[in-house]
């Protein structure tokens, strides 16, 4: 017969440590697979880890890929902690990316300083304003917010594709479905000649630091984590429940926000229909990898980010389906949960005794 | 001073670690926008990978790049990793393209259905779809009892109109009576929408389906709906064999072969092409039994007569929906106004969504 039990004392030094057991399965799982489809295991995990970042080219482009994700997953943290399932990052950084996007195209062909800043701040306030949305319904109308952010990532997607295609399409593009190309002045500087990585990256790294401050430092913090632990603590403490899930919901779209116009101005320099390739999902495994830590959340945009990088790798060289990368953050998800399982319970086999089977 | 010298450290290392490009063992890869298993569009590019690989030269394909940001850094790739010839084959990747093609101008660059050729090395190629879609027209013009062509479009860019317009037109010329009607999906590859899309199409009384989208959800809702239909990119009459009249089928293989050889030989040169179905680039799928053995005579002499240049898709007098003439009487349309196509001509119904 086995029993479960929930363990009681869970070591902080265990409860940081999985996620690094999660990643060493998840390469071996990996180094399996590809020895069942055929190749050299240790050749394929080298293509797949190490040749991305061998080069500094490949290393700017970890933390150029790295960036949206750490942005998105720092603000998810302040939902996921305070127990508000914000399920649609997509939709908030689709959002953020239209209005951010919508303010460059107005400034099409201007020059001044102050222009970045505004998009830049155009598409945080978009991401919040359509954060807000499922804050405002679950808080009033009790609605369940994984259900409607979920599907507000499709609203936000087709509004996009109805701008890209009809009325913000590039007059000189024969109808091509996208906007012009932004003009230098809301284009995110470069941090190097040659290289992609651009100063958004500096807004991930505020974005980290102000989370930590906040989480470990402000009443607002200290908030979020009871509510996160027990909600009826929360309640019995008289914390004002409603405003404190529009507060978490409203940063974690400016998060998402701000992703989305770090890449429109960034590497991509316009709207178009492929401006993210579900980041705002993807984001979700590196929140928890993550642990929902400001630091644990850097590290984890860079190991899901080196997935990415590394599937490509893998297929240019060894021709290893690019699906690859899917199964890898598949499967580091899959093992840091069922990691987590065995950390909180206790799995016991107790053996039968005949008095057992006489009640 | 400082930040000029790190600058140009930066740039030396990175050009030093990358331009090891010699020609050691010369590589062509391959950018696809979709799974090689789409049995479309990234289907049939990757038959043309097979051709050049089968003619003895190496090859390397990356699947499935998102038009994004990651498209340039996969280009980038290829660049660095020694290839020497790259084919881009979607639309999306003509921005990365020309901006990868600057840093390395050893490596020439083929890109699929774009405009921009901004560097020595970046040629563009596209094909002339436009005469399948006249030929489709014909087959189209014949077949339907309901007089009513469903058309499942999916980006109002020239490419689409073009079609849309050279099918019509070749209708029109067999049984003046047709009308064509089209839903837009925007969208190239989603089996979802396109299969609705057909349903639709098939409810308001469309009895040919046509489709300018890579699934093959269209043509078996047609098979499922016992109408007729047109497999596009690829051969796909084994997805309904009933219903597919024929397929316009996009041949990339020759063309990549000559390119290929040219770059390994150094004859390689910039260019524009617009390849059609006298060069093979567009090919017709096998003819339905069902057309019956007159018809598919007569298509067969208009796809002589296309390829030969004896008949132009676009013959005049061609009049717009409002009944503006657009081509003269007996001239034929030239490749500057085909290129940038963006109205319908009369016999289309609705709007060209703006």
């Amino acid at each position: 017969m086995i029993k479960i039990e929930k363990r009681n004392d869970v070591p902080m030094a265990l409860y940081f440590f999985t996620p690094f057991i999660a990643i060493i399965l998840t390469i071996l799982g990996g180094g399996i697979i590809f020895y069942i489809l055929g190749f050299n295991p240790i050749e394929a995990l080298k293509f797949y880890f190490i040749t991305p970042i061998s080069n500094l080219y490949g290393f700017s482009e970890l933390l150029l890929k790295a960036t949206p994700l750490c942005l998105i997953a720092i603000g998810l943290s302040f939902c996921f902690k305070s127990n508000n399932w914000n399920i649609g990052a997509e939709g908030q950084l689709t959002f953020g990316a239209i209005v951010g996007g919508g303010v460059a195209l107005i400034f099409y062909n201007q020059e001044g300083f102050y222009i970045l800043p505004l998009v830049i701040l155009a598409g945080a306030i978009g991401g919040m304003i359509f954060a807000l949305i499922p804050a405002i319904l679950k808080t009033y109308f009790n609605t369940n917010e994984i259900l409607v952010s979920l599907m507000l990532v499709y609203v936000s997607k087709l509004l996009l594709d109805y701008l890209v295609v009809g009325p913000w399409s590039n007059p000189e593009g024969f109808n091509f479905p996208e906007t012009r190309q932004f003009s230098d002045s809301s284009r995110m500087p470069l941090l190097f000649e040659g290289l992609r990585i651009h100063a958004g990256i500096f807004l991930a790294l505020a974005a980290v630091m102000l989370s930590w401050f906040i989480l470990y430092k402000t009443y607002l913090g200290f908030q979020i984590k009871v509510s996160g632990l027990s909600l009826k603590t929360a309640k019995y403490a008289g914390f004002k429940g409603k405003t404190m899930i529009l507060v978490v919901f409203m940063i974690s779209g400016a998060c998402a926000g701000l992703a989305g116009v770090g890449e429109i101005t960034g590497p991509i320099g316009q709207l178009h229909r492929m401006i993210s390739p579900d980041y705002g999902f993807t984001a979700i495994i590196v929140a928890f990898l993550g642990r929902l830590n400001p630091f644990g959340i850097i590290f984890a945009s860079l190991v899901v980010a080196l997935t990415y990088l590394g599937a490509e790798t893998a297929q240019i060289f060894l021709q290893i389906p690019k699906y690859t990368g899917q199964v890898f953050q598949g499967m580091i998800l899959f093992f840091l949960l069922a990691s987590d399982y065995l950390l909180f319970f206790k799995v016991k086999i107790l053996s039968l005794k005949k008095n057992d089977l006489r009640h | 001073m400082y930040k000029n010298f790190f600058k140009y450290l930066i740039s030396a290392i990175f050009l030093l670690g990358f331009s090891v490009n010699s020609n050691a063992d010369f590589k062509v890869g391959f950018v696809y926008v979709g799974p090689t298993g789409d049995h479309g569009w990234t289907f049939q590019h990757h038959e043309g990978r097979n051709a050049v690989e089968a003619a003895g030269i190496k090859t390397t394909f990356v699947e499935s790049v998102p038009e994004g940001a990651d498209a340039e850094r996969v280009i980038r790739q290829l660049a660095q990793s020694g290839h020497d010839l790259i084919f881009t084959t979607s639309f999306g990747y003509m921005d990365p393209t020309n901006k990868v093609a600057k840093d390395f101008p050893n490596v020439k660059f083929e890109h699929a259905t774009g405009y921009k050729r901004e560097h020595s090395n970046v040629s563009t190629y596209s094909a002339r779809f436009y005469e399948g879609r006249t030929l489709l027209g014909h087959i189209a013009g014949k077949m339907t009892k309901t007089n009513t062509i469903g058309y499942i479009a999916s980006f109002p860019i020239p490419e689409v109109i073009r079609g849309i317009n050279a099918m019509t037109l070749a209708a029109q010329k067999v049984n003046p009576n047709i009308k064509t009607k089209i839903v837009w999906v925007f969208t190239w590859y989603d089996p979802g929408k396109e299969a609705e899309a057909a349903q639709a199409l098939i409810d308001q009384g469309a009895d040919i389906i046509m489709q300018h989208t890579d699934s093959t959800a269209p043509v078996q809702t047609a098979e499922k709906a016992g109408v007729w239909s047109f497999g596009q990119a690829s051969d796909m009459q084994r997805f309904a064999p009933k219903s597919i009249l024929t397929s316009i089928i996009d041949d990339w293989a020759p063309y990549y072969v000559e390119r290929a050889i040219a770059a390994r030989d150094g004859t390689w040169k910039q260019q524009d092409t617009w390849h059609g179905l006298k060069e093979g680039m567009v090919a017709m799928g096998p003819y339905n039994s069902a057309m019956g053995a007159d018809l598919v005579k007569e298509v067969e002499q208009l796809q002589k007569d296309l390829a030969s240049g004896k008949v132009h898709s676009f013959t005049g007098p061609i009049y717009d929906q409002k009944g503006n003439i657009l081509v003269a009487e007996g001239k034929v349309a030239d490749d500057g106004m085909l290129a940038g196509m963006s109205v319908y001509v009369k016999g289309v119904e609705g709007d060209i969504p703006k």
